[in-house]
């Protein structure tokens, strides 16, 4: 059965007589006195319909171009020779082979590279967009295993390829930090994790555990991943004279999911203005937090400046690996203490992870812990172990993902010592207020989509013994775990809509990357502009597009749908002042008008009406053009913010080969309101199998003598194929939050968590083997 | 040199490195067919040469003069789409669409295998004269081509719902 059949509001398929007539303009979401978005009602034309996606022909006839596909005249093509150690010297490339090698153009080392400045990192530098703030092959330093010591252009990729395998480089290693065993002998508190403290405390948490009756203490392993996006990170630029006496441009197909950060960071690199740089990305094949800036980008606008030469730059597989950072590692303590009645008294998760001297993000594992369950004494805190790697950086639900996997396995070890049902230990210490922030919460509705998703699954059956079920050689049992990920609004959105007679253009310098963007920001904005969704055109992925919309953190939706509210006020307060004394809109003002039918109407009085296109050509306008910035992210202070589910999982393991299966998985989740159940169905489901990856099979290989990456292909680091995924069955509550815009939160990470706790804990329940240490293979469960 | 592709015959002087797939996206402009590892392990690169599937990154271009190469680009007659093609728009069988174009064309390759009686590592009856077609059937044939978005489920009711029917017959 299709998710899609379900139709748990069972409002998309509501007539028109029914539904309100047009759309005010949104009030005050952000506020706790303030009015909720007009299209987080329940009934709304076009909200919630399963509209397929708008780029769809594009991407089934081939016709979809990305950014490694463009082309310029005179183009070359590059390729990169990376570093075979993690630190040191290089004492010196010999390139006169590569040079002496039919079709090169260009062989870039650190000997002549043009002077760049040092990029800025991501969330330490308003414009950071970088992975790391190493010089780029500006030194003679090594800095990992993987760095691009030489770039060599050459007329064919094939010439390029060949030219950079004959290069050969002398190193002078030097000691490196390549183990995490031992670099967390010397693991260190960072500065912050995103922004906050490094280490966060309720009560007193080991008192508590001390004297608490029941006591779970556990350590929980997860490794390295990779985002392989099936798109592997390439790029097409030219430095370019658009206009006579303009100076350069530097003109780029990227596949990135923040083209404004990544405009704003080559400005610095290049020092040069920020207008002379223009970044589009209409498709990105997949991005999972990977597609931002890493010295590929910069290399090949610095080839292509040295050379002359516009430039096509796409990263081998296992390019991606050596330049673009993944998850970290993690290593997690996880000790709770609860009374007889399973209720907790106390909450420690802490532990370290993986990171570099040159980047800002410990991976932040602690994130789910700090609301999901009541405690009266919690201590949260993350150290980070400085290694010589490559930097590691955001990959889906950074956090979230990993950190549920700790968390929801010691709850389900602890449901196990109590003799409690696992979902009921969760009912128990569901808090009423966030546990650390002591803010209310915005919407949570987790206990209810539980229970859906409980009777749905047929969560009754579980046997509380684990082994109980057996079918021949396997061991099939089942397990459960709570999703969560925060919403957010990030600053910097602003949207232009674009009115003709003819319908509405949004232009917003948002991403697409297969989340259903376009499509459903089409949805939206029709709906608030009551125009049809044929009639709506939405452009994203250019820097030179209004705003500044970072595809990360689930936030585009709620961010676009922000910015597209602040403009509608806009185009209806212009409209209005278009509008003659001979118009029935005559007289009203903005908050009396809603939007609908293709023009604006008085609230409550079907009689006073004009068209667009009767205002429009009454004013003798073609065309009428505004922007708005959206309004800032109050309803984060004010609320704790977070998305909710819960995952069920039916998992079988052979007792000869110690195999595990998905025979069966469930998500129910609590996102607000959905806004297109075709796209979201697949966005929950794309989250979910990438957490069977998680819980399964997936590990970047970092080999601790040499600090290089060992399984750097899809042959070797293993990502789910068709044949490991089960039928998925996904549900919402489709309960609006009132603080948001369309009541909606995004959804395109909330997916992957809770998933690897959720398999786990089915493991044990089947065979009664607990594994702590992702990913659950085979050789752990024999 | 000359290669037949989507039915018309095209010219061009490579080296003999090139793979197929270079020659598709780099002298034909056919970039329909994606890079996704070129080592054969994505399926991302999937092509049919005389109707059955192969990945083009492994295949050297020389030697596929000669051969009737269908693309992405070739589904679809006349406009319309080819079946799969519109299954995978309606079942939403991909996200950011760049497996896509490989996903589609081993699903056309797949249907002619089954059709020819080619076996799978699930079929339960290898002597049988027809083969039983199954969901399971379909998700360990299509197992050559990742989706990193996730779209599995998605793909497998695109394919079940539109070549499914011949695959059945």
């Amino acid at each position: 059965m299709s998710a899609l059949d379900k139709g748990r509001s069972g409002d998309n398929e509501r007539s028109g007589d029914n539904q309100p007539a047009g759309v005010a303009l949104a009030g005050d979401y952000w506020r706790p006195e303030g009015r909720p978005d007009p299209l987080s009602e329940k009934g709304r034309i076009g909200i919630g319909a399963p509209l397929s996606r708008v780029d769809g022909a594009e991407k089934v006839t081939g016709g979809a171009r990305f950014a490694g596909e463009f082309i310029f005249d005179g183009m070359v093509y590059a390729a990169l020779v990376y570093s075979a150690i993690a630190n040191g010297r290089i004492l010196a490339i010999d390139r006169r082979e590569a040079e002496a090698m039919d079709g090169v153009v260009l062989v870039m080392t650190h000997e002549n590279a043009p002077r760049l400045n040092t990029p800025p990192v991501f969330l330490r530098s308003p414009n950071g967009a970088a992975g790391d703030d190493h010089p780029i092959m500006q030194t003679d330093r090594v800095h990992w295993n993987g760095q691009p010591v030489a770039l060599v252009l050459a007329e064919t990729q094939e010439q390029a390829d060949a030219a950079a395998e004959s290069i050969r480089v002398d190193y002078a290693a030097e000691p490196a930090m390549i183990d995490f065993e031992l670099a967390k002998a010397q693991a260190r508190q960072p500065d912050n994790v995103l922004g906050g403290p490094a280490e966060i405390t309720v009560g007193d948490a080991d008192a508590a555990f001390e004297a608490a009756v029941h006591r779970i203490d556990a350590t929980y392993t997860t490794p390295r991943h990779n985002h392989n996006a099936i798109e592997p990170h390439a790029l097409t630029l030219a430095w370019v004279n658009e206009s006579e006496g303009e100076g350069e441009t530097l003109r780029i197909h990227d596949a990135s999911q923040c083209v404004d950060l990544a405009v704003a960071s080559l400005a610095e690199v290049f020092g040069i203005d920020a207008a002379q740089i223009h970044i589009t990305s209409p498709f990105v094949g997949g991005g999972f937090g990977g597609k931002t800036l890493w010295q590929h980008q910069i290399l090949a606008a610095a080839a292509a400046k040295l050379a002359d030469r516009p430039v096509r730059l796409a990263l081998s597989r296992k390019g991606v690996y050596r330049v673009v950072g993944g998850r970290a590692c993690t290593e997690q303590r996880m000790a709770l203490g609860a009374d007889e009645n399973g209720r907790l008294q106390a909450l420690i998760h802490s532990g370290v992870a993986a990171m570099t001297r040159h980047n800002n993000l410990p991976e932040p594992f602690f994130q789910a812990t700090k609301c999901l369950y009541a405690a009266d004494h919690i201590r949260l805190s993350i150290d980070v172990a400085d290694m010589h790697m490559l930097a590691n950086t955001f990959m889906r639900a950074p956090g979230e993902s990993v950190s549920t996997f700790a968390l929801e396995s010691a709850l389900d070890e602890l449901a196990d010592q109590l003799s409690m049902d696992p979902l009921e230990l969760r009912a128990r210490n569901e808090p009423e207020r966030d546990p650390t922030s002591g803010l209310a919460f915005s919407s949570r509705h987790l206990l209810e989509a539980a229970r859906s998703g409980a009777e749905r699954f047929g969560w009754s059956e579980r046997s509380a013994t684990p082994g109980r079920r057996r079918e021949g050689e396997w061991q099939i049992g089942l397990g459960c775990a709570t999703a969560t990920y925060p919403y957010m609004r990030m600053p910097g959105a602003a949207a232009r809509i674009t009115l003709t007679p003819d319908g509405a253009t949004v232009g917003i310098a948002a991403h697409e990357m297969g989340m259903g963007t376009a499509t459903v920001q089409t949805q939206v904005a029709a709906a608030r502009l009551g125009l049809p969704v044929e009639k709506v055109a939405f452009h994203y992925g250019d820097s030179r597009l209004t705003g500044s919309v970072l595809a990360g953190g689930s936030q585009q939706t709620a961010a676009i749908g922000g910015a597209v509210i602040a403009a509608q006020r806009a185009l209806v307060a212009e409209l209005l002042a278009l509008v003659g004394q001979d118009s029935p809109l005559s007289g009203l003002a903005p908050d009396e008008i809603e939007c609908r039918n293709e023009g604006l109407g008085a609230i409550g009085d079907g009689s006073r009406f004009e068209s667009y296109r009767q205002i429009l050509a009454r004013a003798g306008r073609s065309e009428l053009s505004v922007e708005a910035d959206a309004a800032g992210s109050e309803e984060l202070a004010n609320w704790s913010m977070h998305s909710f589910g819960t995952i069920f999982c039916e998992a079988g393991v052979n007792g000869v080969t110690g195999e595990v299966r998905i025979r069966r998985l469930l998500g129910s989740f609590d996102c607000g309101r959905i806004l297109n159940p075709k796209t979201a169905t697949s966005q929950f489901r794309g989250g979910m199998i990438m957490g069977l990856g998680l819980a399964l099979m997936e590990e970047t290989l970092f080999d601790p003598r040499s600090g290089r990456v060992m399984n750097p292909s899809l042959a070797d680091y293993h990502v789910p194929v068709q044949m490991d995924v089960p039928e998925i069955e996904v549900m919402w509550t489709d309960i609006p939050d009132p603080h948001t815009p369309m009541g909606a939160h995004g959804i395109g990470e909330i997916g992957i968590t809770g998933v690897g706790a959720a398999v786990a804990n089915a493991v044990y329940n089947a065979c009664g083997k607990r594994v702590r240490d992702l990913p659950i293979t085979l050789d752990k469960l024999l | 040199m000359q290669w037949t592709i989507n039915g018309q015959v095209r010219e061009a002087e490579v080296d003999f490195r090139t793979s197929l797939l270079d020659l598709l996206r780099e002298q034909f402009q056919l970039s329909g067919t994606k890079k996704g590892c070129n080592q054969g392990a994505c399926g991302a690169c999937t092509v049919l040469v005389d109707g059955e599937r192969i990945n083009a990154c492994l295949a050297l271009a020389v030697q596929y003069q000669g051969r009737e190469i269908t693309t992405v680009e070739g589904l679809a007659e006349r406009g319309t789409l080819h079946p799969v093609q519109a299954a995978f728009i309606e079942h939403d069988g991909f996200q950011c669409g760049y497996c896509t174009p490989g996903q589609l064309c081993s699903a056309v390759g797949m249907a002619g295998e089954f059709e020819r009686g080619l076996p799978s590592a699930v079929t339960q009856d290898l002597a049988a004269a027809d083969l039983e077609w199954s969901r399971d059937e379909l998700r360990e044939r299509m197992s050559g081509n990742l989706c990193r978005c996730g779209a599995y489920n998605g793909i497998a009711d695109a394919i079940a719902a539109s070549l499914g029917k011949e695959v059945v017959r």
